[in-house]
């Protein structure tokens, strides 16, 4: 195991250098820069000289493969460099929003398990019955309902009846967990409902395929209860592909919650995403891509490390 | 002593179009934190780098500067840290006395000396500092300090709207100690001499300051502190605000944005209307065929139904008024009865699309088609699109309509890849030195998204900046006016209107046409 996973991380550098240089690349064939948007965006009326002064101070000037070459060593060295749209390091404006996306990622996932495990199980073993129709209708609503709409309706119901909203500033959960929860649990339900309805169809579908696998007809003709058949032979089963897909979800809510943080007023990785490329700010959204690479990529090793945990019979030393 | 213009600009009011005027009669109450939106977030806190909203609306409480508008007389001057100031009759000296007294949030004095480095820093800044004014305060020639409490600056040629200039809101006064130490020490650090103290910045969050209880007009400000917070989703920000966690946003809302709060708060939200100092035009590059032909460009502003327009923009969008090159309504614009007789502003629209059509076939384009190069901004560069869309089509010209985030839009623009353009001007103030700097020859005006090169313009906004006498200046500027509309270079579509949302609560903030404007907060307080 130990190798496989050393493995495992060696591979993920030929994969990060790939997005670097694509990413790279890709920023360079959009015309226009931050300078223009920065100085010009608003209507001022700058001359050409300090655009000039401004695009040589943020090396925009210099032949693309020799920014190229810039990005590339302080990619080696673990520098990625300052924003060129506030001058402050890419790792700082990363980390003051890191803090609040990775929570609701964690309560949204948190959330969407706790629901989707005994929904979809249920559904599964009551497939047919009005149970399993209530459950489809449910799943079916949150993969149809954006999570950004689910969001307004929440804030739209919650101003409406209660004249109330949750806090529109940020307070870390160290600093006051109340007025933390209070403004996070709400962001948290949006995403979590799709979140939940997309693993909850997933555990009912490979439980309806595991319960139909001859160990499982094995094992009720021992005469095992079937509360054990379910959780200790069929479930932990089923959850292998769920497992999966909660990865990728964990991952894709790092950063793609873009609307839904617009919507609660969240101050989360997303909006920073769009800001940035809005702003055409080359070296934050690189280091921004990177950071959403590697959690990809290390959610996958994860993953894969959790299978071996759930099924005995998956050997990766082997 | 002003000069003579002064008095006449001092004349004018701007026009609140409907507005509800708070009622600033009671005695201001001390206390309370001003929570309000902010619609974008300054990339830094130097003022004298940027031209941004969002740096004023930051950062205008921690500042002050030499002169200002005065928002109740407005386009009047006033002083701030001036306490009083002299113009010599040939306009080629400025004497300001300094308030004495002035610290700094540091608690170190502020004198001339202080004046001095932020003008030099404006108007000639060192190496690795950017000054978006270099431009402005080109034709000072030098700043004397006789004492500390004295400031004197010496043109090297008269411009008549200096002082207005010195009232620019971009101006803050910065400590030469601290220049000193680092030139570039604003774009990261706040030390001013403003109603408030800088106490966070959140990033992508908030921005907060409390008061300082050594400013120097007495018994300002009203406000323990404030509280700016981005809000950079209009449904997010109008929740907050009609969920009372916001008490208004001070840039300003859509008509539909302002129908909603009012249906849902009633009278609890006060809103507060104004002609803004802003506008959308259209600029034809003459560069590109067909529109190097002035037959060409003069058809397409003839088929645009301003008036028609305005009707329905102004229900649907923040477009409203119609105007020339200067804000409709303030002192130097163009009164109706002219403006009706130059290209593009007839009320004869059936006529005029009769016209436009005659010049589109005798230029040899009777089926133009053209792209249309716009922002992809909603409000209110959209509507705009569409009904430039619609208004050509009337004429038989097809246009494809291309929207572009700001930094691709920016670029094609300034590359001169485009045919025509949906531009933007935004000023803070309606004087004509920054009003029809725009439309100067491209070599003089990197802005001028028509790239034409016109001598004839140049010539006339040179006499103009320099022409003391009212009525000479005028008739300069309608002449410069008549010029760039009958070569049909560029034209304002239509001006923006200004809507301000605020709370009940929040008293003694005052309206302007220009949402850089009154920015401090010093006089803002909290009925409740």
């Amino acid at each position: 195991m130990l190798r496989y996973t050393l493995q495992r991380l060696l591979l993920m550098i030929p994969t990060l250098i790939g997005v670097a240089v694509l990413v790279f690349f890709m920023l360079r064939i959009v015309p226009g820069d931050v300078v223009e948007v920065k100085l010009r965006g608003d209507g001022g009326s700058v001359s050409q000289e300090v655009i000039d002064m401004e695009r040589k101070r943020l090396g925009l000037d210099k032949p693309i493969l020799a920014q190229f070459g810039d990005w590339m060593v302080g990619l080696a060295t673990l520098d990625l460099g300052k924003s060129m749209w506030t001058d402050r390091p890419v790792t700082e404006e990363i980390a003051i929003r890191l803090e609040l996306s990775l929570q609701v990622a964690i309560m949204a996932t948190i959330f969407a398990v706790l629901i989707a495990i005994p929904l979809g199980t249920t559904s599964a073993l009551m497939r047919g019955t009005w149970v399993d129709y209530a459950v489809r209708i449910i799943t079916i609503g949150g993969l149809s309902i954006p999570s950004f709409w689910f969001g307004m309706l929440i804030m739209m119901f919650l101003l409406g009846f209660y004249n109330w909203l949750p806090p529109i500033t940020f307070t870390p959960l160290y600093v006051d967990p109340v007025a933390n929860l209070t403004q996070l649990v709400w962001p948290a339900m949006a995403v979590g409902y799709r979140y939940c309805a997309v693993v909850a169809r997933m555990i009912r579908s490979s439980l309806l395929e595991v319960l139909n696998e001859d160990y499982i007809r094995t094992a009720r003709a021992k005469g095992v209860f079937e509360k054990v058949v379910i959780s200790r032979h069929a479930l932990r089963n089923a959850l292998l592909p769920a497992i999966t897909v909660i990865g990728i979800e964990f991952a894709f809510l790092i950063g793609g919650l873009v609307v839904t943080e617009q919507v609660f007023n969240l101050n989360g990785i997303g909006k920073l995403f769009v800001q940035s490329v809005s702003r055409n700010d080359f070296t934050l959204i690189q280091g921004m891509v990177m950071l959403i690479a590697v959690f990809y990529v290390v959610i996958n090793l994860v993953v894969d490390l959790l299978y071996a945990v759930f099924d005995p019979r998956i050997r990766y030393s082997s | 002593m002003k000069p003579s213009f002064l008095g006449f600009l001092g004349a004018f009011a701007f026009t609140f179009a409907g507005a509800i005027a708070p009622a600033d009669a009671q005695q201001p109450k001390r206390g309370g934190t001003l929570q309000f939106a902010i619609s974008a977030e300054t990339p830094h806190y130097d003022c004298h780098g940027s031209d941004t909203f969002a740096t004023l609306h930051f950062a205008g409480p921690f500042y002050s500067t030499l002169l200002r508008f005065n928002l109740s007389k407005f386009p009047e001057v006033e002083g701030d840290l001036a306490q009083s100031w002299t113009v010599a009759p040939d306009l080629m000296t400025y004497t300001f006395k300094l308030h004495s007294g002035v610290k700094f949030h540091d608690g170190t004095p502020l004198t001339s000396t202080d004046i001095k480095a932020t003008y030099d820093r404006l108007r000639n800044p060192t190496q690795g500092v950017v000054s978006t004014r270099k431009a402005t305060f080109a034709d000072i020639g030098t700043i004397e300090t006789p004492d500390p409490l004295t400031v004197v600056f010496k043109m090297k040629a008269v411009n008549a709207a200096m002082l207005e200039h010195f009232a620019s809101p971009w101006n803050c006064i910065y400590s030469a100690k601290d220049l000193a130490a680092d030139p570039n020490g604003p774009k990261t650090k706040i030390n001013g001499t403003g109603p408030f103290i800088f106490v966070e910045h959140v990033k992508g969050s908030h921005v907060s300051g409390k008061r300082n209880d050594n400013y120097f007009k007495k018994g300002l400000p009203y406000l323990d502190g404030f509280k700016g917070v981005f809000t950079l989703q209009a449904a997010a920000m109008l929740n907050a605000i009609q969920g009372g966690q916001l008490l208004g946003e001070f840039r300003g809302i859509s008509p539909a944005e302002r129908d909603r709060l009012v249906q849902a708060m009633g009278d609890k939200i006060r809103i507060e209307e104004s002609s803004w100092t802003l506008n959308l035009l259209v600029a034809f590059n003459v560069e590109k065929k067909p529109f190097d032909d002035v037959r060409v460009r003069k058809a397409l502003l003839l088929a645009i139904d301003r008036w028609g327009g305005s009707q329905g923009l102004s229900r649907i969008s923040t477009l409203r008024a119609v105007g020339g090159v200067i804000r409709p309504g303030s002192p130097y614009a163009t009164p109706e009865a002219e403006l009706v007789k130059l290209p593009g502003f007839s009320k004869d629209i059936k006529a005029s699309r009769e016209e436009a059509r005659r010049l589109l076939r005798e230029a040899g384009v009777p089926n133009l088609s053209l792209t249309l190069h716009n922002r992809n901004l909603a409000m209110p560069y959209t509507p705009a699109g569409i009904f430039l869309v619609d208004q050509w089509r009337q004429i038989g010209v097809t246009v494809d309509h291309k929207q572009y985030d700001t930094a691709p839009y920016l670029a094609t623009m300034n590359a001169g890849n485009h045919d025509v353009a949906i531009d933007f001007s935004n000023l803070f103030m309606d004087d004509s030195s920054l009003g029809l700097a725009k439309y100067l020859s491209l070599d003089r005006a990197p802005e001028n998204r028509s790239r034409s090169k016109d001598p004839q313009l140049d010539a006339l906004y040179d006499q103009h900046l320099r022409e003391r006498d009212v009525e000479k200046r005028k008739a300069l500027i309608r002449a410069f006016e008549k010029r760039l509309f009958e070569q049909a270079y560029q034209q304002p579509l239509l001006w923006w209107h200004r809507i301000v949302p605020t709370h009940k609560v929040v008293m003694g903030w005052k309206m302007s046409p220009s949402h850089n404007l009154g920015t401090d907060l010093a006089e803002v307080w909290l009925n409740q």
